[in-house]
């Protein structure tokens, strides 16, 4: 298992190489400029901005920018935003917390959605409590989040007014109050994100233990007299999670993917809403380094996907 | 009545023959509007009229939070580096100006004891040098108190090049600064200065303290700890701040105003997009300010009806505009398109520009597309009034645009478009993406098409079409079409710096790597000499004919057409009180003096 691990980590380094060096080209040759505000006001003579490009080596040729950025980021240094002028470490750490608090919650919603009721509907398949939820299912998978967000903004808080729609990372309250103003300002990113991931994790739970409970061991569990209860949970959902746990590993780059429009609309000061200001501002560091950590979420959920797997199956064995 | 008359009145109220309020009365009688009476008589030294607010709450504090919203994020808290007006914004909360500009263009005192003029003598009369007295016991935020060391320090700070302080602009002009005593300062120009307020006054006039940044100039310019917690003058202190996110302050409890402000707490709160910004102050009330509504007016007014918030509109200096190019865009001399060593093959004839000028129909655009948020108007230059020309005016009429071209020998083909010497009206019209600029481009098409002239329309993302990247064709300094549409700001209540891009030294070209101010390529001798008179012009009155000329000259040879002017659109909530908006100044100019109905 460490061999297989340290294989794995050995592999995902050229991957990730090859990944940088894609997207630094990629942002290199869009088009735009992170000073182009200054070059609409009248006011800002054009050595400013000259001046300001050749400071921050905007215009050196491609591949000395990405040696720079390739030896900086080695050294741990991630370098500043040009539009900012903060570094970029900081900048992210600071978007961490509601992206983490959001994204989690959600997350946790759609497991504790998912699961029972995936697992209710395909214990009676084509009842009317399994009909409903496939068909729920099917709404909700089919709803894009930009469309259900706004869908939200419209129903809670301007027709019914009861909750706000703008997501403040800086609550004044103190106490409960604090606590009771952050659940209600969550409540709607949380359930859009949540719900959206509810819907197919409920489609691949029912499908898993439809598989599963069908199989001579759960009836041989239930022949040598265990409970229900035990057998459900013990054999039936255990096994039902593999796939379960394939999604779920897989959905966690995915869920910042579908956060920068969620965080958007809401304004939830994450990295979703930092990277797209960003890509809007043409902030070089900024971008790139968060779509590097994308990248690197990506490999590192497949990889714990894979570890997981023999967690739950440990007839599944790394070679 | 002309220029020599209003001088006689003038001159009659100078002497104390007539009254002031009669003048006004008098000059309204005449059909102009009374801020600009007072405008002549401010700029002939008769009135230093200061704007007064209404102030309900008479102490200071008291007021709970209060919660503004800017759709675009401020990003950086060091005016000398604002990247735009968000950057500008969120710096007045903490730093403050010498003057503020009002709604006309006037300046009010801030950090300033009063407003330097002709009268009191701290102008000089041959605009060389202006004197300004600071207000006393006025401290920073961290107990140091403020004087002209840091009024010095600041030019010091924005003309040392390593720094690249984005005001440098403003501050150029100045030869050096005397400081006579510890609270007045004199700001010596190489060369007479009309327009002495650029320095020290408005959005790039912040003054940022001596004792915190003297260490950091120039290179280590970034590396201050207070670029990111500013320690200011300002009404608000503050608290804390996410690049990207949102702004928090808290009550300057020894603001150098009395029994201001009246908020305990202040938050900007920045991100998302207008339209939902505009909801969260109109129909929610969740935010109590909300900045730059582009917002379809149609839909504002629909907002408006709930009774929550109102959308306040003040006019500015923004002008969206059409632009002819006088070079030709489709041959390419020494890898340039629309190089000047070309002529536009038919734009050169004024028939055709003349015949387009009254083919863009500014009426339907002004009703269909924009509503109260943009302004049909045939002028460059269309505030503060004393500059706006009165001696042109914009029709719609394709019967006349047909006459001028059939007069100037454009005959119409079998395809039903006109042709001369084999050249057709054929032209190529650029714009950025953004719908209501889409729209008027359809409007002026179809106007155009029954004229027997085809316009092909292209759009351009925003992120290019406004880039200054050179090796670019498609920006608006490249000009490589023959019409383009945008809208250019004027943010000063001063012309100067905005009539520059019609003189031939800023045509943008393949060796000013395009950074040129003049896209148009227009070059004409009249104009440059008009502009380089009012630049040391020291005459209110003769300043201001000077760019009623340079209007005048770019409108009568059609090189733009003038669209809408775009008044600047802010929500309010209706609880907000003495929330006075200036078209140039930033959102936050009067802050001190906001207050909420409770």
């Amino acid at each position: 298992m460490p061999k297989y691990l340290l294989r794995r980590t050995l592999i995902s380094i050229p991957v990730l190489a090859g990944i940088s060096a894609v997207l630094f080209t990629i942002l290199a040759l869009a088009p735009g400029d992170p000073f182009e505000e200054l070059a609409t006001n009248p006011n800002v003579p054009a050595e400013v901005r000259m001046n300001l490009r050749a400071k921050f080596g905007l215009d050196d040729p491609l591949p000395v920018r990405y040696a720079r950025w390739v030896v900086a980021m080695a050294r741990g240094d991630w370098g500043f935003s040009f539009v900012s002028r903060v570094d970029v470490d900081t900048l992210i750490l600071q978007r961490l917390p509601a992206t983490l608090a959001v994204l989690g919650s959600a997350l946790l919603l759609a497991i504790l959605i998912a699961i029972p009721i995936g697992t209710y509907s395909a214990l009676r398949p084509y009842s009317i409590f399994d009909q409903a939820a496939t068909t729920l299912a099917f709404i909700g998978f089919s709803l894009p989040t930009f469309f259900t967000g706004l869908l939200f903004i419209l129903l809670f808080s301007i027709h019914l007014d009861w909750l706000p729609f703008i997501y403040r990372a800086d609550i004044s309250a103190t106490g409960w109050r604090w606590y009771w103003e952050h659940v209600r300002q969550a409540i709607m990113p949380v359930a859009v994100l949540g719900l959206f991931q509810a819907a197919s994790m409920t489609r691949f739970m029912r499908a898993a233990v439809l598989d599963v409970v069908r199989l001579d061991y759960v009836n041989t569990a239930r022949a040598k007299g265990l409970s229900e209860g035990t057998t459900l949970v013990k054999h039936v959902v255990r096994n039902a999670l593999i796939p379960v746990v394939t999604l779920v590993a897989l959905q966690i780059p995915n869920i910042f993917g579908g956060a920068i429009v969620t965080e958007q609309i809401f304004r939830v000061p994450g990295i979703g809403s930092l990277l797209i200001a960003s890509i809007l501002a043409n902030d070089t560091p900024v971008v790139m380094a968060v779509t590097f950590i994308f990248s690197c979420l990506v490999v590192v959920s497949n990889l714990a996907a894979d570890l997981l797997y023999g967690w739950l199956d440990p007839r599944i064995s790394y070679r | 009545m002309g220029e020599r008359d209003l001088r006689t009145l003038l001159d009659e109220v100078r002497r104390g023959r007539l009254s002031r309020r009669r003048f006004v009365q008098m000059i309204v009688g005449l059909g102009l509007t009374a801020p600009m009476a007072a405008q002549m008589l401010a700029s002939a030294g008769l009135a230093q009229a200061q704007s007064k607010w209404t102030f309900n709450p008479t102490k200071r504090g008291g007021g709970g939070i209060v919660k503004t919203l800017w759709w675009q994020a401020p990003t950086l808290l060091n005016p000398h580096f604002a990247n735009g007006t968000k950057d500008q914004d969120a710096s007045r909360v903490f730093y403050e100006p010498l003057g503020a500009y009002d709604p006309d263009g006037n300046i009010v005192p801030v950090l300033a004891a009063e407003v330097p003029s002709l009268q009191n003598g701290q102008v000089a009369k041959d605009g060389l040098s202006v004197t300004w007295r600071l207000k006393k016991n006025v401290v920073w935020h961290d107990g140091k108190p403020f004087t002209a060391d840091d009024v010095v320090f600041n030019w010091e700070y924005v003309m040392d090049p390593a720094t690249s302080a984005v005001t440098v602009g403003q501050y150029r002009d100045i030869s050096r600064i005397d400081k006579l005593d510890s609270h007045t300062v004199k700001l010596v120009f190489k060369s007479p200065m009309p327009f002495w307020s650029a320095p020290f006054c408005g959005p790039t006039g912040m003054i940022i303290p001596k004792h915190r940044f003297q260490t950091y100039k120039g290179d280590k310019s970034r590396e201050a700890p207070t670029n990111l917690k500013p320690v200011g003058t300002g009404p608000y202190r503050f608290v804390d701040f996410k690049p990207g996110d949102i702004v928090r302050g808290e009550l300057n409890s020894s603001y150098h105003v009395a029994n201001r402000p009246f908020f305990d707490q202040l938050e900007m709160k920045g991100g998302g997009d207008a339209p939902s910004a505009a909801r969260a102050v109109l129909q929610t009330g969740e935010f109590d300010y909300a900045w730059n509504m582009q917002v379809e007016d149609e839909i504002l007014r629909r907002w408006e009806q709930g009774g929550k918030g109102r959308a306040d509109i003040v006019s500015g200096g923004n002008i969206e505009h059409i632009q002819l190019n006088t070079t030709d865009p489709w041959t390419e001399v020494d890898g340039e398109r629309s190089s000047t060593k070309t002529k536009h093959p038919v734009l050169i004839d004024p028939a055709v520009r003349q015949a387009l000028n009254v083919l863009v129909d500014r009426g339907s655009v002004q009703e269909e597309i924009y509503g109260r948020t943009g302004v049909a108007t045939a002028n460059f230059i269309n505030a503060p009034s004393r500059f706006v020309s009165k001696n042109t005016k914009w029709e719609f009429n394709v019967d006349k645009a047909n006459q001028i071209l059939d007069a100037a020998g454009w005959k119409r083909g079998a395809d039903g478009i006109r042709a001369k010497d084999g050249k057709k009206l054929k032209f190529v019209y650029q714009t950025s993406i953004n719908a209501p600029r889409q729209k008027t481009q359809q409007i002026v098409k179809q106007a155009c098409a029954k004229a027997g002239i085809d316009l092909e329309l292209k759009s351009i993302t925003a992120n290019v079409f406004f880039s200054s990247d050179s090796a670019n064709p498609d920006t608006f300094p490249h000009f490589s079409t023959d019409l383009q549409m945008f809208t250019t700001t004027m943010t000063q209540p001063d012309p100067q710096r905005f009539m520059d891009q019609f003189v031939s030294w800023e045509v943008a070209s393949k060796d000013n790597k395009w950074a040129g101010r003049n896209p148009t390529r227009w070059r004409n001798e009249e104009y440059d000499r008009a502009w380089k008179a009012a630049e040391t012009e020291m005459d209110p009155v003769k300043r201001a004919a000077l760019f009623v000329k340079m209007n005048d000259l770019v409108i009568q040879n059609v090189v733009v057409i003038p669209v809408v002017f775009r008044p600047r659109v802010g929500a309010i909530s209706n609880r907000m009180r003495d929330v006075v908006q200036s078209g140039w100044d930033g959102d936050f100019w009067a802050l001190a003096y906001w207050s909420k109905q409770t």
